[in-house]
């Protein structure tokens, strides 16, 4: 029974499984819809965590601070759609996806080179020491958060949506989220890169034998330390990216965004297992389909459904569903 | 060990671990090619020799010099860059990968050389036979040899093994003899042991560390042929191992 399970997907299977399950609750014109915007949701958590686990994963860094480029990077992508009003509203859509695409390569840029610098100046010097992280990367997030205070204001700012991703598809009498359904492709395409760089290539290489084993990848004559500068910057842009979506998404934004959206993030990460895209990606699926379809099901119930999930889960498997390292 | 020709040499290293000093001014010769051997009890401050060599634990004092570098306050990739290769005690495998993404690792540029491949098939013909299988499905005894292949890959001045015997059966001990003598026509090798008999039949010098200090260097085999030295040195008797 095990094997069998085991060759038909094994783990991957429990989304399939939360699917089949909650459609015998939900009507499946409703079920559609909530799937679909629990796979848009998930792939954007994807965006925000992967880079978060890989982070942990590589070098044992505990980073408080990632929320901060998923803040920023919803802001700077509101603040160049704001700028391309123009295009973003107007009829052609090859602008008005040149407008999104810009305001996503905008906090997406910005979230590597902020990477960069947060590497350097915060975490660097606390490598480690986990205490250290825990608290200058907190402080660094407050530091943060205040700075988008200072820039943007304290007031939800609306963040503009381009014309051509407004409204739905209609399939039947299932209306699916034009945005929702180019999220969910956008985190895909990130998904496949970041697999073919990790399978294909030898940073991929060295990053994955780093995740296992920091101090055999140097005896073997390479610096992690610079390996681990650029996991950092990739896993920063990644967070703003998400941001952006994120922002898109949800049509409003305010400071405190990136601290809200870091429960699920570190929820991903434990449910995944450290180090792991796979996990990451397996972990941010079940969490956005649960998310939606407990909201349908048990308004109440929607914060805290997660939170049970996790638990579930780290009792079945106490280092997540695919942790790079297998114990 | 020789004073001549020496590949490696430590001189009076002290390494702290925290609050505690485990080497206490540990001196050293390794000559160039063959098997040299560091036996002690379990303890004795082997293991932390050799990280010490690679850098992984900093030496506190004293001065670690191989071929005219000194390396005493390298980085561990920089040491290894200069040809150092080093198997750790747990053989440091790359469970999630393959043998092969675990060789490929270990050569400079990502590809192999056919006639070392071949030489290391030779060697070790279960690594043919693993190649595209992952790490953590070997068995103990194939771990090991694929961390020592893993050294070969690429033509090294010195190996650095840390008891690569342990847990492993008889046949494959033998096996590694075998090996470990055709890797010592090319190279030097340091080698970490307790197994006494192993030690024997490939060393041609040895040292004895006991509580961070070397208490004995000299040929392999006049140890061997002193049981009473033995005894003295490591409180074993080559009986005890037979």
């Amino acid at each position: 029974m095990k094997t069998t399970l085991a060759r038909l997907g094994g783990v991957y299977l429990l989304p399939v499984a939360i699917g089949i399950f909650t459609l015998f609750l939900i009507p499946t014109s409703t079920w559609l819809t909530l799937t679909i915007a629990g796979l848009a949701m998930g792939m954007m958590i994807f965006l925000m965590a992967s880079g978060l686990s890989l982070i942990f994963g590589l070098m044992d860094v505990l980073n408080f601070g990632h929320s901060a480029f998923v803040s920023f990077g919803a802001f700077i992508a509101a603040s160049v759609l704001a700028a391309l009003s123009s295009w973003v509203s107007g009829g052609s859509a090859a602008l008005n996806i040149a407008a999104l695409l810009l305001a996503v390569a905008a906090a997406t840029t910005f979230g590597a080179a902020a990477g960069w610098f947060f590497e350097r100046v915060v975490v660097k010097p606390v490598y480690k020491d986990h205490l250290r992280q825990i608290l200058v990367t907190m402080g660094a997030l407050i530091v943060a958060e205040q700075l988008i205070l200072a820039i943007w204001g304290g007031v939800p700012i609306a963040v503009p949506r381009p014309a051509v991703l407004e409204g739905s598809i209609l399939i039947g009498n299932v209306a699916i989220e034009t945005y929702r359904v180019f999220a969910f492709l956008l985190g895909l395409a990130v998904y496949v890169a970041m697999y073919l760089v990790l399978r294909r290539t030898r940073i991929g290489l060295l990053i994955r034998a780093g995740v296992e084993n920091r101090e055999m990848v140097e005896a073997l004559g390479f610096r992690i330390d610079r390996l681990f500068i650029g996991v950092f910057m990739a896993g920063s842009a990644l967070a703003a990216m998400g941001g952006a979506m994120w922002a898109g998404y949800q049509a409003l934004i305010t400071p405190t965004l990136g601290a809200e959206m870091m429960i699920l993030v570190f929820i991903v990460v434990i449910i995944g297992g450290l180090g792991s895209i796979e996990g990451s990606l397996l972990g941010a699926i079940m969490v956005g389909l649960t998310a939606n379809y407990v909201a349908f099901l048990m308004p109440k119930m929607a914060l805290a459904s997660n939170m049970i999930l996790m638990m579930a889960i780290l009792l079945w498997r106490p280092y997540g569903l695919k942790p790079a390292v297998q114990k | 060990m020789s004073a001549g020709g020496s590949a490696l040499r430590l001189d009076d290293v002290h390494t702290d671990l925290g609050q505690h000093r485990i080497l206490h001014g540990v001196s050293l010769d390794v000559p160039e090619g063959g098997v040299h051997v560091l036996l002690g009890r379990n303890g004795a401050g082997k293991t932390t020799t050799l990280r010490t060599i690679m850098g992984l634990w900093r030496a506190r004092s004293g001065a670690i010099v191989f071929r005219h570098h000194d390396i005493t306050a390298m980085a561990t990739p920089d040491i290894a860059r200069l040809g150092i290769a080093y198997v750790p005690e747990n053989m440091g495998i790359f469970g999630g990968l393959t043998v092969e993404e675990n060789m490929r690792l270990a050569s400079n540029d990502g590809s192999f050389d056919k006639g070392r491949l071949d030489r290391i098939f030779a060697l070790f013909p279960a690594m043919q036979k693993f190649w595209d299988k992952p790490a953590h499905a070997l068995s103990g005894g194939q771990k090991q040899m694929l961390a020592i292949s893993r050294a070969i890959i690429e033509r090294r001045d010195l190996i650095l093994i840390d008891e690569p015997t342990k847990g492993l059966a008889p046949s494959i001990i033998r096996a590694m003899i075998d090996a470990f003598r055709e890797i010592a026509k090319e190279t030097t090798i340091l080698l970490v042991e307790q197994n006494f008999l192993f030690a024997r039949s490939l060393g041609a010098t040895v040292a004895v560390i006991d509580d961070g200090r070397i208490v004995h260097t000299g040929p392999m085999a006049e140890l061997a042929a002193d049981e009473a030295l033995q005894t003295r040195l490591l409180s074993l008797s080559l009986e005890a191992h037979q």
